[in-house]
């Protein structure tokens, strides 16, 4: 609001001092009293039931907790837990899948997510149109899509009805496919020091492509919407000066445009990265954890060696090493974002 | 076609990509536009087929005759979980809402030293896993008396939503100009008087874009449904629907009618005030 820019002469915040200093410490307070009433309860819940609850989980996962009757006494040695887990095939293959499905699904995001945001911007009509049905997905259930996708990429029926209708005979068997493509485990043993300790095959799953392929149609719009934002703030002047220099379309796009858009892709990246990391929803409704634990994460071992088969200490577990995954991704993102970011 | 590469400024906004013609452009919005659609015809189709023709074998046909027996079926299967799901996310919203308004004014327009660590450390509350507090919770609702009831769920996404609605407003009153607060101040106006009289008359937008953004997400939750509520009549309607999805002795064409029930609120209310979706949306992505 140009009205309110601010005067020249005395700055505004000295005029509230009063004459008489009070001792800085009981002016702080004054100052600051409704805000630190209005924050605490908000602080001392998140304290609880996100910091406070993760110690406990973290607790749980070095206890001898299985079976019904809470039983939070040590473990020994204390890594145990972790030390059984991270032998079991099962866990092994969530780690393989979790990896895979977020490399894939972050590069086909951030792809389709490009293409449709050059797309919209440059369309010579219906922009909102577009936009609108790009970023529909987002706004559904991933139980919803899940359900939905799951008949798409059953070998039945779905796609590879219209396969048949182009004359393929025999689809992929999509979700059902227990196969594991480009499998590097055999390359990898003589090299890792434990090699021996991989007992799944390290390769792309095969049936977690219709997962990624419905990721990405649900969050491509997201991505979309983000690329869309930044393009529409990008100053005019830059294309006319890189015309001006003679630079064509390409040129234009791989040298400004990229560039520009290029913290949008760090934070996209970071967003879809932990959303990917600590899937669930879509995974159990699309596929569960599939042939041969196909496409079997993390999210869904947690959820069922806790509520299924009451190991708690096994779950607790995997939910730390989930907690830490995404920690791992989201820590040095708050920091630079929040902590560093330039006040006003 | 023919096209002119751009090497002069020209007055033209939009770009041409080379060797293409502006048509092109159009045509692949188009066909990609179709192509994104697919689910959605899928599901909107089968949901209106008449039950000769409701199987999985008959995906991509139209429907020979409009018939509504999936939708009803799905609906007398998930009514009553509709309405839980209406139950829980009306007034866990609202009071996230009014929670985050009051956390934002103050980080936003009340700073104090350490407020931004406090705030980042708020922050991560809402990028956790939530399989990581899921037991304690669990626990900590049934010592309560909370476990397995709606009011419970609704604690639970209020707790939860607390980082996000915080994050939402805290950008929100950045936009506002500090100059407000400070004018106020020398009219006498308390912190609180100037919450009241002037934020909250200026913070409609914001209550918006975060009553549509919690909205959408507490209806869509799924993991807190199916691990706090055990008992199928109270659970929200996404755990209802995986449910019914998961059983086979209910028909290909309901389950997709429930898909349809499931998806109808926040496909109105992102179409009715898809504007302020885009907004909460860029504004969850912190900065």
């Amino acid at each position: 609001m140009p009205v309110l820019t601010r005067p020249a002469a005395p700055a505004p915040h000295t005029t509230k001092e009063p004459p008489a200093k009070p001792s800085p410490r009981a002016a702080w307070w004054r100052r600051h009293r409704f805000g630190i009433a209005i924050l605490t309860p908000s602080l001392i819940m998140v304290g609880i039931f996100v910091y406070g609850f993760i110690g406990y989980s973290v607790r749980v996962s070095v206890s001898k907790w299985q079976g019904l009757n809470p039983d939070l006494s040590p473990r020994d040695p204390l890594y145990q837990t972790y030390d059984d887990m991270f032998h079991t095939p099962r866990f092994q293959a969530d780690l393989r899948n979790v990896t895979v499905f977020t490399f894939l699904f972050l590069t086909l995001a951030v792809v389709v997510g490009l293409v449709l945001a050059l797309l919209v911007h440059n369309a010579l009509a219906g922009r909102t149109f577009f936009r609108g049905v790009f970023l529909f997905p987002y706004a559904l259930s991933f139980i919803v899509t899940g359900v939905v996708w799951r008949w798409i990429f059953t070998p039945s029926t779905g796609a590879n009805l219209i396969l048949q209708g182009l004359g393929v005979e025999h689809g992929p068997k999509w979700i059902t496919d227990p196969a594991v493509a480009g499998d590097v485990s055999g390359a990898l043993e003589p090299v890792l020091p434990g090699g021996h300790f991989i007992q799944v095959e390290l390769g792309i799953p095969l049936a977690l492509i219709p997962v990624v392929i419905a990721a990405s149609w649900q969050l491509g719009g997201f991505v979309m919407a983000n690329f869309l934002a930044a393009l529409s703030a990008l100053p005019e002047e830059l294309r006319e000066a890189a015309a001006l220099d003679g630079a064509g379309t390409v040129r234009y796009h791989w040298h400004i445009v990229l560039p520009w858009l290029r913290p949008v892709v760090v934070v996209v990246l970071i967003i879809l990265g932990h959303i990917s990391l600590k899937s669930f929803d879509l995974v159990y409704a699309m596929v569960g954890q599939g042939p041969g634990f196909a496409t079997d994460v993390p999210g869904i071992f947690v959820f069922e060696q806790t509520f299924r088969a009451l190991r708690y200490n096994t779950g607790a577990a995997a939910s730390v090493v989930m907690f830490l995954l995404s920690a791992a991704v989201i820590v040095p993102y708050l920091y630079r974002s929040v902590i560093r970011e330039k006040t006003r | 076609m023919s096209t002119a590469r751009i090497t002069l400024p020209s007055r033209r906004r939009r770009i041409r990509y080379p060797g293409t013609g502006p048509l092109a452009g159009t045509v692949a919005l188009v066909l990609l536009a179709a192509l994104f659609l697919i689910p959605v015809y899928v599901m909107v189709m089968a949901a209106l087929k008449p039950p000769a023709q409701a199987d999985a074998v008959h995906m991509w046909e139209l429907p020979k005759s409009l018939d509504f027996s999936g939708v009803e079926q799905a609906w007398n299967a998930l009514s009553p979980n509709v309405r839980n799901s209406l139950l829980m996310v009306l007034p866990a919203t609202v009071v996230s809402s009014l929670v985050g308004a009051l956390n934002g004014y103050v980080l936003a327009k009340l700073p104090f030293r350490g407020s931004k660590v406090l705030f980042a450390a708020m922050l991560l509350g809402m990028f956790i896993p939530y399989q990581v507090i899921l037991v304690p919770l669990v626990r900590f609702l049934q010592s309560v008396g909370m476990y397995g009831t709606l009011q419970g769920l609704i604690l639970v996404h209020i707790i939860y939503g607390i980082p996000i609605t915080t994050l939402i407003f805290r950008n929100y009153f950045n936009q506002l100009p500090h100059e407000i607060v400070e004018a106020a101040r020398v009219d006498g106006c308390s912190n609180a008087a100037i919450f009241l009289r002037v934020m909250l008359p200026l913070s409609l937008p914001g209550f918006v874009v975060c009553g549509i953004f919690q909205f959408t997400n507490i209806w869509n939750d799924f993991l807190f449904g199916i691990t706090v509520v055990p008992d199928p009549t109270q659970q929200p309607v996404t755990v209802a629907l995986n449910n019914l999805s998961g059983n086979f002795s209910v028909q290909w064409n309901s389950v997709m009618a429930g898909a349809l029930l499931a998806a109808v609120p926040t496909a109105l209310v992102y179409i009715l005030l898809g504007r302020f979706f885009v907004r909460g949306l860029t504004a969850g992505s912190v900065k």
